[in-house]
C-alpha cells in the first residue's frame, strides 16, 4: 500500500489546503497522473502521483489545510492485495491526517541505500532512513545507523519504549485520538498504544519533512539565484578585547559569545546596505524595513533550521544573547513560531565550532543574502608595518546578483569589519 | 548408554552394518564393494560377514549398476548403491533424473523407489579435475530425490539409516576428507534428523550456512572470527534438497548477516539457490548482501597450492566476513 501525501510545493511551503479530489477510491490510477488540486499560498497546484495502482482510500477531505507530508490517500499498488495495509496497522483506525506521515513509499524523494534490515527496523521504530547517516559502503545505512540514530532521539522519544510494556493501565496523560496512531506501529504492545509512542515517529516525520524541505529550498536557491561571494578577514583583536573585559564584570550565565557581537554588526551594517536586507518576489527586489537576522541552527538529528531575531539591529547584546539562546533551545525542541521562521530578511551561518575556517552559504529563497562567518582563530597579521599575533574570523558574504553586485557587496561587509573595530558602540 | 570411538569411515560402515543386520531387503552394490571394499574401504570387512548375495561387485558402469538399484528398489528391495565418487555418477544421472525421480510421480503414487545412492564428493587431496568436484548441488536441483550431506561422524552413520527409512531415493554425498574424522557416538546406532539443518555453533554477528566438507572449516572460521569479536553462527544443512530454510531465516532473524559456504562452484549452484530463496523470504532480514564462499571457477587443480587456493578455506570465510562485519 502506497501512500500518496501532501508534497512540498515550493520551498516554503509547510501546509496545504486540499481544494479538490480528481479521483475516488477504487479509481485506477498510474504514474504522473494527477489526482488532487492543492491550494498553496502562491497557486493552486494539480498533483501527480507517482504510484500506479488503485486509489483505496481518501483520507482528507477538501478544504482541509494540512502539513507537507501529512497523507492524503491510500493507493493499493498493483498486484498488492486488497483490504488493510499492514498488519499492525490493521486494527487502528484510518490515520488521522495530522498524525499520518509519509514513508518510503513516497517516491518523489531521492533513493535512500539502506539495508533491508535496517530499512525494516527504521520502519518500525518510526525513523526516517533520510534523517539517518550510513556507516556501510557508499553511506548504506545499516542496522546499527539505525540503532544509533534511534538511541541519539531525546530521552522524552526512548521513554516510551520502556513504558509501553509493564503497564497494564496506561495512565491518562493523553487522550489517544489526540496525536492519532504511530504511522509505522512498532512492535504489536500488549497495551493500547497511549499518545506517547507517537512522539518519536512525530519528530522523525518532521525532521524528514524538514529534510526535504532544505532540499527543495537549497536547490531552488541554486537553480535560480545567481550567487556571488565575497570574502574578507576581519581583526578581532579590539572585539575579543573588549568582550573579555566585558564579560570580566558578568556572572558566568550573562556572559556574551563573540557570536553575538557578529549578528548585531551584521544587523547594523545591514543598515548601511539595505538591499541586502530584502527578499526576492519572482522578479523584484522587496526591501524589508525590519532586520530580522536569521541564525541558521543545526539540529541534533540532522538538518538545520534558520529561525529570525526580530529586529536584530535594535537589540543589546544581552537581549541578543537570550534571544540567541532561547531560539536554539527552541529550536532543538521544535518549538520555534512560525514568524521566526517566516520573517527573516537575512541569515547569518557560522560553521566556527566545528573549526572550519571559512563558509560560503547558499541563500536562502527567497533572501538575498547570506553571511558566513568561519572559526575564530589566531593569525598573523600585519599592523602598521609590525606582525602580530591577532584572533581573526574570515567573513563571507553571498549575494544574489539579480539584486545587487560586487561593490555594494563590499560596502557591507566593510562596514561588518568597521563596526567590530568598535565593539563598545554594537 | 556405552559409547563407541568411530572414524567417519568406520560410522558410514556402521551404518550399512545396521542396515543390513535389521532389513533383510538391504543389500549393498557397487564397484569393488566386495573383497577391496570399496574405494575408500567404506565397506571393507562387510563381504565377509554378509556374503556375496548382499554385498555385490559391479561392472564399471553406473548407469548400469544404478539402473539395477532402481529396479530392485521397484522390486520391493533396498539397494544401497555406492558409486566410487560424484565425478563418475554423471554416467548415472539419467537414470537418476529420468527413473529414479520421476517413477513415483509417473505411475501416479503406485510405485515408489527407495534406493539410497551413496557417493564420495569433493576436492582438497590432489586428485585432480575428473576426480575432485564438488556435483552434489546438481542433485539437490532435482525434484523427486533427497540429498543429504553428512558433515560429521554421527550423521554419517545415522544418515544411513535415515536414508534406509524413506521410502524415495536419497543420495548421500560423503566428503573424501571426512572420511579419517573421529568421534565418540553411542555405540546403537540411531537414524538422524533428515528434515532440519543444525545450528552447530551458535551465534549473533554472522550466519555461515554450509554443509559437508566445509563445515569443519567455517567452524574453524568462527574460531578465529571470535578471536576478533566476531561472533558467527554456524549452520550445518545436512540436507541439500529439500532446503530446511526455516532454520536459516531464523538465524538471520539473529544475525542479519549471511555467508554461504559451498565447494560447489558459484554459478548456477546451491549456494545461489540458497542465496535466492533468502533474498524471496528473508529480504527484510538481510543488513549485508548475501555473501558466497564458493570453490573457484575452474577445474579443481592437481596442484597443492592451486588446489588450496581453489576451494573454499576457513580464510577466505574469515575475509569474507570481516568485510562484511564492520
Amino acid at each position: 500500500m502506497a501512500e500518496f501525501v501532501m508534497p512540498a510545493l515550493g520551498a516554503d511551503m509547510n501546509a496545504g489546503t486540499l481544494l479538490q479530489w480528481l479521483k475516488q477510491p477504487g479509481d485506477v490510477v498510474s504514474r504522473g497522473e494527477i489526482v488532487a488540486v492543492v491550494h498553496t499560498d502562491k497557486a493552486d497546484v494539480e498533483v501527480e502521483v507517482f504510484t500506479t495502482g488503485v486509489i483505496e482510500e481518501l483520507l482528507v477531505q477538501p478544504g482541509t489545510e494540512v502539513p507537507v507530508g501529512t497523507v492524503l490517500a491510500m493507493i493499493r499498488e498493483n498486484g498488492a492485495p486488497a483490504g488493510p495495509a499492514a498488519p499492525p496497522q490493521a486494527a487502528e483506525e484510518p490515520a488521522p491526517p495530522a498524525a499520518a506521515a509519509p514513508t518510503a513509499a513516497d517516491a518523489a524523494r531521492p533513493h535512500v541505500i539502506i539495508s533491508p534490515s535496517a530499512r525494516h527496523l527504521a520502519e518500525e521504530l518510526g525513523l526516517d532512513p533520510a534523517s539517518i547517516t550510513g556507516s556501510g559502503p557508499g553511506g548504506r545505512i545499516q542496522r546499527k545507523d539505525v540503532e544509533v540514530a534511534a538511541a541519539a532521539r531525546t530521552p522524552r522519544v526512548r521513554e516510551p519504549e520502556l513504558r509501553a510494556e509493564p503497564a497494564p493501565k496506561p495512565e491518562p496523560v493523553a487522550e489517544p485520538k489526540i496525536a492519532g496512531p504511530p504511522a509505522a506501529a512498532p512492535t504489536p504492545a500488549p497495551t493500547p498504544p497511549t499518545s506517547r509512542p507517537v512522539v518519536p515517529s512525530a519528530a522523525d516525520e518532521r525532521s524528514a519533512a524538514m529534510r526535504r524541505a532544505i532540499a527543495a529550498s537549497m536547490s531552488r536557491s541554486k537553480r535560480e539565484i545567481p550567487h556571488f561571494y565575497l570574502g574578507q578577514t576581519i581583526d578581532m583583536s579590539n572585539a575579543i578585547a573588549w568582550l573579555a573585559q566585558e564579560n570580566q564584570r558578568r556572572p558566568v550565565t550573562e556572559r556574551l559569545l563573540h557570536g553575538v557581537l557578529l549578528v548585531k554588526a551584521v544587523a547594523l551594517a545591514l543598515r548601511e546596505v539595505p538591499e541586502l536586507n530584502a527578499v526576492w518576489d519572482g522578479d523584484e527586489l522587496v526591501r524589508r524595513d525590519d532586520i530580522n537576522v536569521g541564525v541558521a541552527i543545526s539540529l541534533r538529528g540532522g538538518g538545520l533550521v534558520a529561525p529570525c531575531i526580530h529586529t536584530t539591529d535594535q537589540l543589546s547584546l544581552d537581549e541578543l544573547m537570550h534571544s540567541f539562546r532561547d531560539l536554539v533551545s527552541r529550536a532543538r525542541s521544535w518549538s520555534l513560531r512560525s514568524s521566526e521562521m517566516s520573517d527573516p530578511t537575512i541569515t547569518v551561518t557560522s560553521l566556527g565550532e566545528r573549526g572550519v575556517e571559512s563558509v560560503f552559504g547558499v541563500i536562502f529563497p527567497p533572501q538575498v543574502a547570506i553571511v558566513g562567518f568561519g572559526n575564530m582563530v589566531e593569525r598573523p597579521w600585519i599592523s602598521e608595518g609590525q606582525v602580530l599575533a591577532c584572533p581573526v574570523v574570515s567573513a563571507s558574504l553571498s549575494a544574489d546578483h539579480r539584486v545587487t553586485d560586487g561593490h555594494r557587496a563590499s560596502a557591507f561587509l566593510a562596514a561588518v569589519d568597521r563596526l567590530l573595530q568598535e565593539p563598545d558602540e554594537l | 548408554m556405552s559409547t563407541v570411538t568411530l572414524t567417519y569411515r568406520e560410522a558410514v560402515r556402521a551404518g550399512l552394518r545396521h542396515a543390513l543386520a535389521t532389513d533383510d531387503r538391504a543389500f549393498i552394490m557397487g564397484e569393488d564393494v566386495g573383497g577391496y571394499g570399496g574405494a575408500f574401504a567404506v565397506s571393507l570387512g562387510l563381504l565377509e560377514e554378509f556374503g556375496p548375495e548382499r554385498i555385490r561387485n559391479t561392472p564399471l558402469s553406473e548407469s548400469g549398476f544404478v539402473g539395477a538399484g532402481i529396479g530392485a528398489a521397484l522390486a520391493g528391495m533396498r539397494p544401497i548403491v555406492e558409486v566410487m565418487t560424484v565425478n563418475f555418477s554423471m554416467l548415472a544421472l539419467d537414470q537418476v533424473v529420468n527413473n529414479a525421480a520421476t517413477l513415483r510421480y509417473m505411475s501416479g503414487g503406485q510405485m515408489s523407489v527407495p534406493l539410497v545412492v551413496r557417493m564420495a564428493t569433493g576436492g582438497g587431496r590432489q586428485l585432480a579435475a575428473q576426480h575432485a568436484h564438488s556435483l552434489e548441488g546438481w542433485y539437490a536441483h532435482v525434484p523427486g530425490i533427497k540429498s543429504l550431506s553428512p558433515a560429521t561422524v554421527e550423521d554419517a552413520r545415522g544418515m544411513v539409516l535415515a536414508a534406509l527409512e524413506d521410502p524415495d531415493p536419497v543420495f548421500i554425498f560423503e566428503h573424501a576428507t571426512l572420511y579419517p574424522l573421529e568421534a565418540e557416538l553411542d555405540e546403537e546406532p540411531s537414524a538422524v534428523d533428515i528434515a532440519h539443518a543444525i545450528v552447530r555453533r551458535q551465534g549473533s554477528d554472522v550466519t555461515l550456512v554450509t554443509y559437508g566438507g566445509s563445515l569443519g572449516k567455517c567452524l574453524d572460521a568462527a574460531g578465529e572470527l571470535a578471536a576478533d569479536g566476531i561472533d558467527a553462527e554456524v549452520i550445518d544443512l545436512r540436507t541439500l534438497r529439500p532446503l530446511d530454510l526455516d532454520t536459516i531465516l531464523t538465524s538471520l532473524a539473529k544475525t542479519h548477516r549471511i555467508v554461504i559456504v559451498d565447494e560447489g562452484w558459484k554459478t548456477g549452484g546451491l549456494a545461489g539457490e540458497i542465496s535466492a530463496q533468502v533474498m524471496e523470504r528473508g529480504f527484510d532480514l538481510l543488513d549485508w548482501p548475501v555473501q558466497r564462499v564458493c570453490s573457484a571457477e575452474v577445474p579443481i587443480p592437481y596442484a597443492k597450492h592451486l588446489e588450496d587456493a581453489a576451494l573454499p578455506s576457513a580464510e577466505a570465510v574469515v575475509a569474507v566476513v570481516k568485510e562484511m562485519v564492520i
